[in-house]
């Protein structure tokens, strides 16, 4: 060997020891502090730096990284990293959808013991607390919840002579928007909060998408949408389909197009079912395009429980938020569950509401003064009482296929009918089997 | 690139009879081996086992979320993929853009190859600012073009005239097709037409000079000379284009996401394995799909033999 090439390998030995110790950094400080890494959404991003540093400890740092904005990137980047058993992913935001599919697959550290009991104690609304649980085991902590309820005018409600005191129906709704020159906004483009619309007015009639009782058998799972219930919900969608009262882009409307309806320049507004960020977004915009023209109209915006599928049956609203889960690859288990029970605790649920709008999955943050000044205190309530008795999506290790089968099948919501729950039941277990592709 | 060239250059005809060997020659082989081992397993290890896993794993119902019930299923994915409607949609759709693409490629492509080929002034701009395009990375491209195409920041419809400033290319199958199919275009023609200039360059001018002198107009020193001498290079162009386009992805993905029925077969294929995650289905998918690569592979070797061997007649 030359001096030249001896040189050479003695140089590569070093680079390779350099990047070696370099990669190491990058696991763990040179204090021998763990870092945990928190995978979250978009949502609430101030708030949730501010929640890392605060539950930062002297034994690990939580270290935030940001998921991609559509819900499927966030999935499939998540599920990516888990199922290649990455042991940087110590925490993560999930929508509690993905929850059973997470825990399913065993990606998520069930919490044990006294953890399992700080996490779900009595004080997690029980919409929210069904969220986290799979197979018998607390799988998650619930952060959030959302929910949904009818937002409306009331100017519109009483010219209709619409008794809003008392829980209204999908059918009362159409009518006294369609006789009364209003709109009624809903999300039916094809995406999952359309799944969200469909699986609360099969629960509102008294049914369910799968067979409860079979709903965690995977591929088993008994389908139950050609039902009386599933005639029921299709029933509502066709109803609104070929009302007045359907908005001009129903077919593709989401969360945020029905938005600009309930204050219009001239107009009565209309009835919509939406998520709770409504009231902050109206708040703020008073005196702005597509918000109210003044306090006086802001004023006169209601809001009632979730509409009944089935008149005197009590309606099922949707559940949402955010539940964190920890990853069963993580280096640091215990530490990333006690940064989830902190992250998830009362003061942090406070801090996302109030801020960022983010409603808590804990009954003890809505009766909490600091709400009480953000919200009006009919409205925090009805937001609990929602997240208490809602409805949870199937849940399922195949959720993601139920839903692109049901949004398959019931979409354009003006082709919905009488026979929609049968043909998409066919498809549903089809997919299920794995006999047919989506 | 002119690798390609130089394999389809290597006709049949042109071989040499094969000197016997000599021990010189042995010991040079036994070392060429040796010196290709050590590459050659690194490729089996990276091509051949991820193909051999999508096999074995084609033949089982195996969903990740769902790993406890994965369960053998023998050929029933293939069954069900080659009996849903979606997969033909699908497939008819990736073989309209392969058609389609590929053709327009090859004449644009041609006109290209013939002005590299004679251009005088600028040779060295020309054929950079011809080839810039193919350097572009395709997912790249596809925002470029869905941009250009976009009804709100796009400048495509104030361009062309007859289309209104505010019609939407995507909201509809064939308008979304032809948004996809000419980003795609813009963006492999350079490959094509680097592939023909390679086999205009084989054209002997001798054979050029000779059939003007014998009075041939330009159509037909096109037809009669220059296109059958450059048939081995048409053949690689359309062939190695022909698979690509096949495997269409990166646009479809940008610009449509698949919407409106204008799903491609590689794009189906991510969809089962990488967002409903059924790796079983979805092997059996990829599998096809590469079944159907082949087909379409010796299909095209055939014709142009065909083709070639009329030519060949006729002259």
């Amino acid at each position: 060997m030359t001096t030249g090439s001896i040189r050479k390998v003695v140089a590569g030995i070093a680079a390779a020891t350099l990047s070696m110790s370099v990669l190491a950094a990058c696991g763990s400080s040179g204090s021998g502090k763990a870092t945990l890494n928190w995978y979250i959404n978009p949502d609430g991003q101030g708030t949730l730096n501010q929640l890392a540093k605060d539950c930062s400890t002297d034994s690990y740092t939580i270290k935030i990284q940001l998921l991609p904005a559509s819900a499927t990137d966030q999935r499939t980047q998540l599920a990516r990293r888990l199922a290649a058993e990455d042991s940087s992913t110590d925490l993560m935001s999930l929508d509690p959808v993905f929850v059973p599919e997470f825990a399913n697959a065993e990606w998520l550290a069930p919490f044990e013991g006294a953890s399992a009991d700080k996490v779900l104690d009595d004080d997690v609304l029980k919409g929210a607390g069904e969220t986290v649980q799979w197979d018998n085991k607390v799988v998650a902590a619930p952060q959030w919840a959302n929910t949904q309820v009818l937002w409306y005018r009331k100017s519109l409600a009483e010219a209709a002579g619409l008794d809003t005191n008392k829980p209204v129906t999908w059918d009362q709704v159409i009518e006294a928007a369609s006789d009364n020159g209003g709109t009624v906004g809903v999300q039916a483009n094809k995406y999952e909060a359309y799944v969200v619309w469909i699986n609360a007015l099969i629960q509102g009639a008294g049914g369910n998408i799968l067979d409860p009782s079979t709903v965690e058998d995977g591929r088993d799972a008994k389908v139950t949408v050609d039902s009386k219930a599933g005639r029921d919900a299709a029933g509502v969608i066709e109803k609104l389909a070929d009302s007045k009262a359907a908005q001009p882009d129903f077919s593709t409307s989401n969360e945020g197009t029905s938005l600009g309806s309930m204050f219009p320049e001239d107009g009565a507004g209309e009835f919509m079912t939406n998520w709770t960020f409504v009231y902050g977004n109206y708040k703020g915009l008073i005196g702005k395009p597509g918000g109210p023209k003044d306090e006086t109209e802001f004023k006169d915006l209601g809001w009632v429980r979730y509409p009944e599928t089935v008149s005197g049956e009590v309606s099922k609203p949707p559940i949402g938020g955010i539940d964190i889960g920890v990853g069963a690859f993580s280096k640091h288990p215990k530490d990333a569950q006690a940064a989830a029970i902190c992250v998830t605790n009362r003061e942090a649920q406070t801090a996302l509401a109030v801020n960022e709008g983010l409603m808590p999955s804990r009954q003890s943050v809505y009766d909490s003064a600091e709400l009480k000044k953000a919200y009006p205190s009919d409205l925090l309530a009805l937001f609990s009482e929602s997240v208490d008795t809602g409805g949870p999506r199937p849940k399922s290790a195949f959720y993601s296929q139920i839903s692109s089968a049901l949004q398959s099948r019931w979409h354009s919501p003006t082709s919905v009918n009488a026979k929609t729950p049968q043909k998409s039941a066919d498809f549903l277990s089809a997919i299920l089997q794995g006999k047919a592709l989506l | 690139m002119t690798t390609y060239v130089q394999t389809a250059a290597d006709d049949p005809e042109a071989k040499q009879p094969k000197p016997p060997d000599s021990d010189r020659s042995r010991a040079e082989n036994r070392l060429a081996r040796n010196l290709v081992a050590p590459a050659l397993i690194l490729m089996l290890l990276v091509t051949a086992f991820p193909m051999l896993r999508a096999l074995y794993l084609s033949l089982f119902s195996y969903s990740l979320t769902s790993p406890d019930d994965r369960k053998f299923v023998g050929l029933s994915n293939y069954g069900t993929a080659l009996s849903d409607p979606l997969f033909w949609r699908d497939t008819g759709n990736t073989v309209m853009i392969m058609i389609i693409t590929v053709v327009v490629e090859l004449v644009i492509g041609f006109a290209f190859a013939m002005v590299m080929h004679k251009v005088i002034f600028a040779r060295g701009t020309v054929r950079t600012s011809i080839l810039i395009p193919y350097g572009v990375i395709t997912v790249v491209s596809g925002f470029a073009w869905q941009f250009a195409f976009s009804n709100t920041n796009g400048f495509v419809n104030s361009w062309l005239p007859g289309v209104s400033d505010d019609f939407n290319w995507f909201a509809e199958y064939p308008s979304s097709m032809m948004a996809i199919m000419a980003s795609e275009i813009w963006k492999t023609t350079p490959f094509m037409s680097l592939l023909l200039l390679a086999g205009l360059a084989q054209v002997s001018e001798d054979m050029l000079e000779a059939a003007k002198v014998d009075g041939a107009t330009w159509w037909q020193r096109l037809y009669k000379v220059i296109l059958p001498n450059m048939r081995a290079a048409i053949m690689v162009a359309v062939l190695f284009r022909a698979l690509d386009a096949y495997r269409i992805f990166d646009n479809i993905f940008v610009m449509t996401a698949g919407a409106n029925g204008t799903e491609s077969i590689s794009f189906l294929t991510y969809r089962q394995v990488i967002e409903q995650f059924q790796l079983g289905i979805g092997s059996a998918l990829s599998v096809l799909l590469f079944l159907s690569v082949l087909v379409v592979a010796f299909l095209i070797v055939k014709l142009f033999r065909v083709d070639l061997a009329d030519a060949r007649q006729e002259s």
